[in-house]
């Protein structure tokens, strides 16, 4: 398959989308009544969240579906889904602690189930790459790997659900079913930049998987050209090859 | 009434440095991304360009043994990899 066709379009949408995204944000956006200014980090903090725990679902059904077919195209893109997840997660905790220290006076409120949650979901995507890399035999790994990624992203829907049932909580609570109770222009920028970052785990969910085919593909050509012995052996690694 | 209900806003001066932080971590966890990623690139360039290398090696090679069939290859020597 190739990976990097539409790539260019994609990240073109990507960075206009963002750019409108973050400028409804500082022009157009209203300030909060209660938080001011600082409320501006709802607009990347929550649409980061949003899409980190929804790559670790991706991931959970791409893992699923190498587990159905036992293709391994399957498992390397699960792998890429739950890597870029990871890295999503990562800005979330990073611009949560910001918000919090300005918000509350500290960088982390462990009473807070929202953020301690997210905290266990991260750690618990954390032990994937050690996981994979603790198994030496390819084809062992990428199905443990996908047992893995499907439990853990199982676990991603039954942990949001049981915070929304948690009382009492610190973290506000803007969107419901119902439609929660933002106002028209904050809730119209927050889709714009909920869009905006989904497409970014998109552009860069697919940059990373062109890498990796073109890479294999290299090292294809060079065994088909030049024999086997042409190709230096893959070190132990994480990453599915 | 949540902690964060009756937190008070803060002025301008104190909230843009917090806000600037994270919009900063956002482009910068972006930024560190594609970089790692330009490296990865550059080394399959690498690959390829020691690829081409050593398929042209082997092709002088074989055309040094057999040089009755080197007509028709120069073409595809001619064909940029990339």
């Amino acid at each position: 398959m190739m990976y990097g066709r539409g790539l260019r379009g994609l990240a073109l949408a990507t960075a206009l989308t963002i750019t409108v995204a973050f400028a409804l944000v500082f022009f157009y956006a209203p300030l909060d009544a209660n938080q001011g200014f600082i409320q501006k980090i709802f607009y990347i903090h929550v649409p980061l969240a949003i899409t980190a725990l929804c790559g670790f679902v991706f991931g959970g059904v791409l893992g699923a579906m190498h587990l159905r077919t036992g293709d391994r195209k399957w498992d390397i893109r699960s792998y890429v889904a739950i890597h870029m997840a990871l890295i999503f997660g990562i800005g979330t905790l990073f611009t949560g602690t910001i918000w919090a220290k300005a918000s509350w006076g500290h960088w982390w409120v462990w009473s807070d189930p929202t953020l301690t949650s997210f905290l266990i979901v991260m750690l618990l995507f954390a032990t994937y790459q050690p996981l994979r890399f603790s198994i030496e035999d390819p084809e062992r790994q990428s199905r443990y790997a996908s047992v893995f990624a499907v439990v853990a992203g199982a676990f991603v829907p039954l942990n949001f659900l049981a915070v929304r049932l948690a009382q009492p909580y610190v973290h506000p609570r803007v969107l419901t079913l119902t439609g929660g109770n933002l106002p028209g222009p904050m809730r119209l920028t927050f889709v714009v930049a909920l869009v905006g970052v989904a497409l970014l785990y998109v552009t860069l969910w697919k940059y990373e998987m062109a890498a990796k085919s073109t890479r294999a593909q290299v090292r294809a050509l060079r065994r088909m050209l030049l024999g086997e012995d042409s190709v230096t052996p893959l070190k132990r690694s994480a990453a599915p090859s | 009434m949540s902690v964060f209900a009756v937190a008070p806003a803060l002025p301008l001066h104190a909230a843009g440095k917090y806000v600037a932080g994270a919009y900063i971590v956002f482009l910068a966890i972006v930024l560190i991304y594609v970089a790692i990623m330009a490296t990865r690139l550059a080394r399959t360039e690498r690959e390829l360009i020691e690829l081409r290398r050593d398929v042209e090696e082997r092709r002088r090679q074989e055309d040094g043994s057999a040089p009755s069939e080197r007509s028709g290859s120069s073409d595809r020597e001619r064909e940029p990899v990339a």
